[in-house]
């Protein structure tokens, strides 16, 4: 089973390495410090959609972000999506679930990443 | 043919990944980095997924986990589920096998997808750093959302696939 997916994962493992290194966090924080505006929103859930990041990478990465003038509703998004959603994981998902079944449980995550932070704006 | 296609990306991936060390190009050498940080976490924590799925898959018989996880388990097997998730750590892609085998198992559909979103969402090895970087405030509002949200998609996707032969593949 391990064996039998390894191709998969190094796959998008390599591919995640490549999207990282085209998005370095200076960029990030340009993008998603302006306030907390449709457009960081945007970023935010974009860039958090395209890679399943784990959380001893993402966590440190927020603070980051946090310090360089990001909303918490922002990372709040960003975060969510880092972890719930991943397109790039798609083929690996797909295995288990079948393509369909991925994709509407990416776009629920999404969509679910939204609401989360809204609700955090709300409070925060 | 169809066999060996699978690893032609990976290993072309590798072998520029060897040249950019070798020619000290700069730009390959920070991807193999970024690289080697996700392989790292991989082969530490997939193999231990894969031994707590085989111990799971002998240990655990097939009428406990439909009777506490199963169809009819409500709000008790929904915890549980949520439990077994967020005490685990590693990657979501790590999950998709143990999800495999609790559906296999005659976990309810629900409670598989609620499993993952747990797994993703909510870990307690990973509550600390949350709280380090990003605040006690943060964690426990973020945390206290994202649960009942999980537990909705959970319902969302086994009212979906609810008549649809809904299998998860190995």
């Amino acid at each position: 089973m391990f064996l039998r997916l390894l191709p998969t994962l190094i796959l998008m493992l390599a591919l995640v390495s490549i999207v990282l290194y085209l998005i370095p966090e200076e960029k990030l924080a340009q993008y998603m410090g302006e306030g907390s505006g449709i457009s960081s929103w945007a970023t935010a859930a974009l860039f958090g959609s395209v890679a399943l990041i784990p959380g001893f990478i993402a966590y440190p990465l927020c603070g980051i972000l946090i310090n360089s003038g990001v909303a918490y509703s922002v990372i709040a998004v960003f975060i969510t999506t880092l972890m719930m959603t991943g397109f790039l994981t798609l083929p690996v998902e797909a295995k288990f679930f079948g393509w369909k079944v991925s994709v509407i449980r990416n776009l629920i995550s999404l969509a679910a990443a939204l609401l989360i932070g809204l609700t955090m704006g709300f409070f925060l | 043919m169809k066999k060996f296609q699978k690893y032609i990306f990976p290993l072309v991936f590798l072998i520029l990944i060897g040249l950019s060390y070798l020619f000290d190009f700069a730009t390959g050498e920070k991807i193999g980095l970024n690289f080697w940080m996700f392989f790292k976490e991989m082969i530490l924590f997939l193999p231990l997924m894969f031994i707590l799925i085989g111990l799971f898959d002998v240990w655990v018989p097939r009428e406990r986990i439909e009777k506490h996880i199963g169809l009819e388990s409500g709000w008790k097997g929904t915890g549980l589920v949520i439990l077994l998730a967020t005490l685990q750590a590693g990657p979501l892609y790590g999950a998709f096998p143990f999800a495999y085998i609790l559906w296999r198992k005659g976990c309810s559909i629900r409670n598989v997808f609620i499993y993952l979103g747990a797994f993703s969402a909510i870990k307690v090895p990973m509550l600390a750093f949350e709280i380090g970087f990003l605040g006690l405030k943060f964690s426990i509002l973020r945390t206290l959302i994202t649960l009942p949200i999980f537990i909705f998609i959970g319902y969302l996707m086994e009212w979906y696939l609810k008549d649809k032969d809904f299998e998860v593949t190995q």
